[in-house]
């Protein structure tokens, strides 16, 4: 688990991957192709690679038209843009038509960092979650990047791939299968349940590893799929452990946490932490400051488990 | 030109008209002003200019038509129809329960429309990616887009103005409905467009000034147009809002009304043969 790759760095290479494969795949950037590494693709297939500039609004557009015309095409630039700068467009023109247009956006969350929060989204997930037609991805790790991006070329229709600018380690084994809509087991256990989502699954893995040295056994669960939500793996890990954590670099609102208070509250209602950031905006900062600073590292996982694992005997 | 195709279509484009005004006083809602200032540029192209073919709205080497001002459905439902894509009775359905009509263009609902528009600005940028895909395959389709003067007050469709002459898109020909009104008031003081032709050419585009109720001139920018190389053509067409229906001519307030049934009544009158 010490080697370190950040998803939008597996982005780049997936893309290219895809190209070798599929003649209609066509990659879109709105100036920022250095930093999403489409630039990988760029450099293999020119002539199947546009930037558009600073006028995300348009890629969007634009994708849309391809797509109706029969191409794949592969939409990047930061989340804050793609999810918030140009939702209308993703809206209107890409998942009202159902068209089968692909966006990989990068720089998800906090981790952007020194950038500060004009650059850090943390409410993309709520954004493409809310729509009709379109499938969320939110991959842990690099593995999980190539099983979505080959994905998301064979759904037809609408799909967001969030990606993160900070190194994250390597979860998965070569031989490791993506299937959408289908969260992982990572680590079984009885206590409690951490259901957990892109950068964060690491961070759950931590948090399990210090609990289970406390004695807690807990489940964790990698959600890479917030839509469509994986409802018989999250009520079964609510349902067996009557305790559940959930855990994303976004929002509690609308994100993952939020999907899985909704199923739950209809479903199997029980004892319910939502660690994420907490409806505030974020700041400049080092990666990992930042997620210590806004309640995302390891530590505050084992203290969210201890939350709800009172709870839970206080309610016998 | 042929005197016969001239005197085809201006006979071609009152049935249209007269559909509209059918079909929005059916409806009691809709967007008549617009559809009837568009009526003789969208007639043109769909009954003298794109090769397209009915039985086969799927067929990869089509030309396209992008409505951008998605408002004037009734417009392009009565074309398509007329052309025969689907049933003519279906346009009394227009803007009701369960009907493929929807009040603004759905694609994925009735054969023949190529891209879901309503909200403005996001027409151009669509028909960018089809002629970018028709180059892209080698195919020689041309994509033609239909965009309204208060729609280019829209930030994305100066993006995508950008885009399309970076890009050499040749293939592509806009068409403006210079009505000039716009929902709040006349274009040119709700926020006023400046300059329009001569910013579209700073923005790299082949520019061509009409009559957009003339016939011979809409062709001629057709024909001119495909000649174009190497940038896309943008047609800007003086129109009359409500064109055709006296009372509505250049009255703002048929922008977004339905004609009551007497005012239907009227209006047919006007535009029987």
């Amino acid at each position: 688990m010490t080697e370190k790759i950040a998803t939008r760095e597996a982005y780049g290479r997936a893309l290219v991957a895809l190209g070798e494969e599929n003649p209609d795949v066509v990659v879109l950037d709105a100036d920022l192709a250095k930093s999403t590494k489409t630039i990988d693709f760029k450099k293999r297939f020119p002539d199947r690679f546009f930037d558009f500039g600073v006028a995300e609004q348009n890629m969007m557009g634009t994708a849309a038209g391809l797509a109706a015309a029969g191409k794949v095409p592969f939409c990047s630039t930061f989340a804050v843009f793609a999810a918030g700068r140009a939702f209308d467009q993703v809206r209107q023109s890409i998942a009202y038509p159902r068209l089968n247009v692909k966006i990989g956006a990068s720089h998800a969350g906090i981790t952007v960092g020194e950038d500060g929060s004009s650059h850090q989204s943390i409410e993309d997930i709520a954004l493409m979650r809310v729509l009709p037609n379109m499938t969320v991805f939110v991959p842990a790790d690099a593995v999980e990047v190539a099983g979505a991006v080959q994905a998301a070329a064979r759904i037809k229709g609408p799909v967001y791939i969030r990606l993160g600018r900070a190194p994250v380690p390597v979860l998965h084994g070569p031989d490791f299968v993506f299937r959408p809509g289908e969260a992982v087991l990572l680590r079984e256990g009885r206590h409690a349940a951490i259901i957990a989502t892109g950068i964060m699954v690491a961070a759950a893995l931590e948090a399990a590893e210090i609990l289970a040295q406390q004695g807690v056994e807990v489940r964790v669960l990698d959600v890479h799929t917030i839509k469509p939500l994986d409802m018989v793996a999250v009520v079964r890990a609510a349902k067996e452990t009557g305790a559940v954590v959930t855990a994303e670099e976004h929002s509690v609102i609308g994100g993952l946490g939020g999907a899985v208070a909704e199923l739950l509250g209809e479903k199997c209602p029980v004892v319910l932490k939502r660690v994420g950031i907490q409806d505030s905006f974020g700041e400049s900062g080092k990666p990992a400051e930042l997620l210590e600073k806004y309640g995302l590292a390891p530590a505050h996982l084992v203290a969210a488990v201890h939350e709800v694992l009172r709870r839970k005997a206080a309610q016998k | 030109m042929s005197e016969v195709l001239v005197r085809k279509l201006e006979k071609k484009a009152k049935e249209i008209r007269r559909y509209i005004i059918l079909m929005t006083a059916a409806a009691g809602s809709g967007h008549p002003g617009g559809s009837l200032s568009a009526t003789d540029i969208v007639t043109a192209l769909y009954f003298a200019v794109m090769k397209l073919d009915p039985r086969r709205p799927d067929d990869p080497d089509r030309d396209r038509f992008v409505l951008s001002k998605g408002h004037a459905a009734p417009l392009l439902y009565a074309v398509l129809a007329e052309r025969g894509f689907f049933p003519r009775e279906e346009l009394m359905t227009l803007r009701k329960l369960g009907s493929r009509l929807q009040g603004h263009p759905d694609m994925r609902k009735l054969p023949g429309v190529e891209m879901s528009t309503g909200s403005l600005g996001q027409g151009l940028s669509a028909a960018n990616g089809m002629a970018l895909a028709a180059r892209l395959d080698g195919r020689n389709y041309r994509v033609y887009v239909l965009l309204g003067d208060g729609e280019c007050q829209e930030g994305q469709v100066w993006e995508a103005a950008m885009a399309a002459a970076h890009y050499r898109l040749d293939n592509l020909t806009a068409f403006l409905d210079y009505n000039g009104l716009q929902i709040d008031g006349p274009v040119e003081e709700v926020m006023s467009l400046g300059p329009l032709a001569d910013k579209w050419r700073a923005f790299g585009w082949h520019v061509i000034e009409i009559d957009g109720h003339d016939f011979a001139e809409i062709l001629d920018a057709v024909a001119q147009a495909k000649e174009t190389k190497g940038k896309p053509t943008m047609v800007v067409a003086r129109t009359v809002k409500g064109k055709g229906v006296s009372f509505m001519e250049n009255q703002v307030d048929w922008h977004g009304t339905a004609p009551k049934a007497e005012q239907a009544a009227r209006a047919m009158q006007e535009l029987a043969d």
